[in-house]
């Protein structure tokens, strides 16, 4: 299991509907490329974040597929349109099996 | 001299060394290949889809940056310098506001970044950015 | 061909302030911060001192400029749960006694290292004396995560502050062994900090752009290892490129090293946690 590796999402409180809102994430995690090698010369096996996706009310906002070089650390920057009061679910997918996620509410007036 | 993908393979270091010559990165016809994958051999348009990168990447550790497509259904970044091309496939989801995306990726030497997308028509876009990117000094 | 501005500075060979760039304004969070003053009275041979924010590339600069672009601040993240996490036999946590949470501790950070019972005190050793005398905890390795995440935290609780490291009296000595340090060239390509930070700030070593070496920005998030780096360890990393023998975090040596180097900036606005190269 990756260890250390935590969320950070911001998203707006408040919209109006159907707006369109900016989304910015991040997750701290290594992101072990599969490039690099030990002191003894062995390459480092790979061990990354392979998908991120986003979703509004069980609806779809964005899905990737994240391949080694997203810099460790990875960042997403993207725009969502809010029809409804609701909640953000965030989800990372690691190689290793573990699955982290965090969830932000948002109030469409 | 056309440098077909076995070519390159069987070539091994010396791929390298033609960089130098011919001032391609050694990595492109993998990038080519990769992106013939994704098309099934389509013809790529151009004017579509935009890259927003630095001039100059000061590490490329960390390099931030920007793709927009209007209109498009997925967008796939390639990183033609890289030993693997593949950097990341945006899929825009109904509740996408716009096909924009910004990320932080890593370049291993100077190249161009590729941006790949696919049309709500199922046609394909592409663009292209070059980014240098420098080996650092004392603190690099 | 299109030059960046600070390319053709230094081609051109204006020497000294080629740290013209597209923004020379920080701003994080709304406030401003001071990145260029007059130098401070004990530099004899620098006028007026930068930040090493002013030396980097606008997309470099623009990540510090908020606090979520900042990656460092998620590590600010995890301090804060570090902050409540319960850890030794005491069977306490930081917040057990600090019961304002680390804005009690705003100002700190701007005034270190201090001189204590004739002793460098370096943000470090508080923490890890703290952990064994009072909590009954392992000390956190010196550079590691754990220990520069709280470094960072506690740093940013003097955010916007003015350096202002004690000099004299009971630094006096230390200060002196640290200026020493600083223009003693070391190692086989026999480079002192002054060769570079002091004679040769805003023109190029390879493809790094030099800056005036200020510490004011520390822990720092490096984009090239992609996590937060103590002072220490960026002093180690610079004795090791002139190719020589380098001293361990934590010495003495490096104690009064960071004093001296801190009180170079004395006047410049604190930004932890900075980002940089």
């Amino acid at each position: 299991m990756a260890s250390g590796v935590k969320p950070r999402v911001k998203v707006p409180k408040s919209a109006s509907a159907g707006e369109a809102i900016t989304i910015k994430t991040l997750i701290s995690h290594k992101m072990e490329s599969g490039q690099r090698k030990d002191g003894d010369g062995n390459v480092i096996p790979r061990s990354i974040i392979n998908r991120f996706t986003t979703d509004f009310n069980g609806e779809n906002v964005i899905d990737v597929t994240l391949e080694p070089a997203i810099s460790t650390n990875p960042y997403f920057e993207f725009e969502a349109t809010v029809p409804e009061s609701g909640e953000f679910t965030f989800t990372w997918y690691d190689d290793d099996g573990d699955v982290y996620d965090t969830s932000k509410k948002i109030e469409v007036s | 001299m056309e440098l077909t993908r076995r070519k390159a393979l069987a070539l091994g270091t010396s791929a390298l060394v033609l960089t130098g010559l011919t001032g391609m990165p050694a990595f492109a016809s993998l990038t080519e290949d990769a992106i013939t994958e994704l098309t099934g051999g389509a013809e790529l348009g151009e004017g579509a889809v935009s890259i927003t990168a630095p001039e100059i990447a000061e590490n490329g550790n960390t390099v931030p940056i920007e793709v927009s497509a209007p209109g498009a259904v997925a967008v796939t970044l390639f990183a033609d310098g890289n030993p693997v091309p593949a950097v990341a496939t945006f899929n825009f989801g109904p509740l996408a506001a716009s096909q924009t995306a910004s990320t932080r990726i890593r370049l291993a030497t100077t190249q161009n970044v590729v941006a790949v997308a696919k049309m709500q028509d199922g046609s394909f876009q592409k663009a292209s950015a070059n980014v240098k990117v420098t080996i650092g000094g004392c603190g690099g | 061909m299109n030059l960046k501005p600070w390319i053709a500075a230094a081609l051109i060979g204006t020497g000294g302030i080629a740290v013209a760039q597209d923004n020379s304004t920080l701003s994080v969070e709304g406030e401003e911060m001071v990145t260029e003053t007059a130098a401070p009275a004990h530099l004899d041979n620098v006028r007026t001192i930068y930040s090493g924010w002013r030396f980097r590339t606008p997309e470099t600069q623009a990540l510090q400029m908020d606090d979520f672009e900042n990656p460092a601040m998620i590590f600010v993240d995890q301090a804060l749960d570090l902050w409540d996490t319960v850890d030794g036999t005491e069977g306490h946590s930081c917040s057990s006694c600090h019961t304002d949470g680390p804005e009690e501790f705003a100002g700190l950070h701007a005034q270190m290292p201090k001189v204590v019972n004739g002793r460098v005190v370096v943000m470090e050793d508080i923490i890890n004396e703290h952990r064994r005398e009072l909590m009954g905890a392992d000390e956190w390795k010196w550079s590691g995560p754990e220990m520069q995440s709280m470094v960072a935290l506690i740093g940013l609780q003097s955010r916007g502050m003015p350096m202002d490291v004690a000099i004299d009296g009971d630094a006096a000595p230390f200060w002196e062994q640290g200026k020493d340090m600083y223009y003693t060239r070391y190692g086989q390509l026999e480079l002192s900090c002054a060769n570079c930070h002091e004679d040769n700030y805003g023109n190029m070593i390879r493809a790094d752009h030099l800056s005036q070496g200020q510490i004011n920005g520390f822990p720092t998030y490096r984009l090239k290892q992609a996590r937060l780096i103590s002072r220490h360890i960026r002093f180690r990393g610079c004795i090791r490129d002139t190719i020589g023998e380098t001293f361990a975090e934590g010495s003495d040596e490096f104690r009064a090293l960071e004093l001296y180097v801190a009180s170079r900036a004395n006047g410049l606005d604190i930004e932890t946690p900075a980002v940089r190269q």
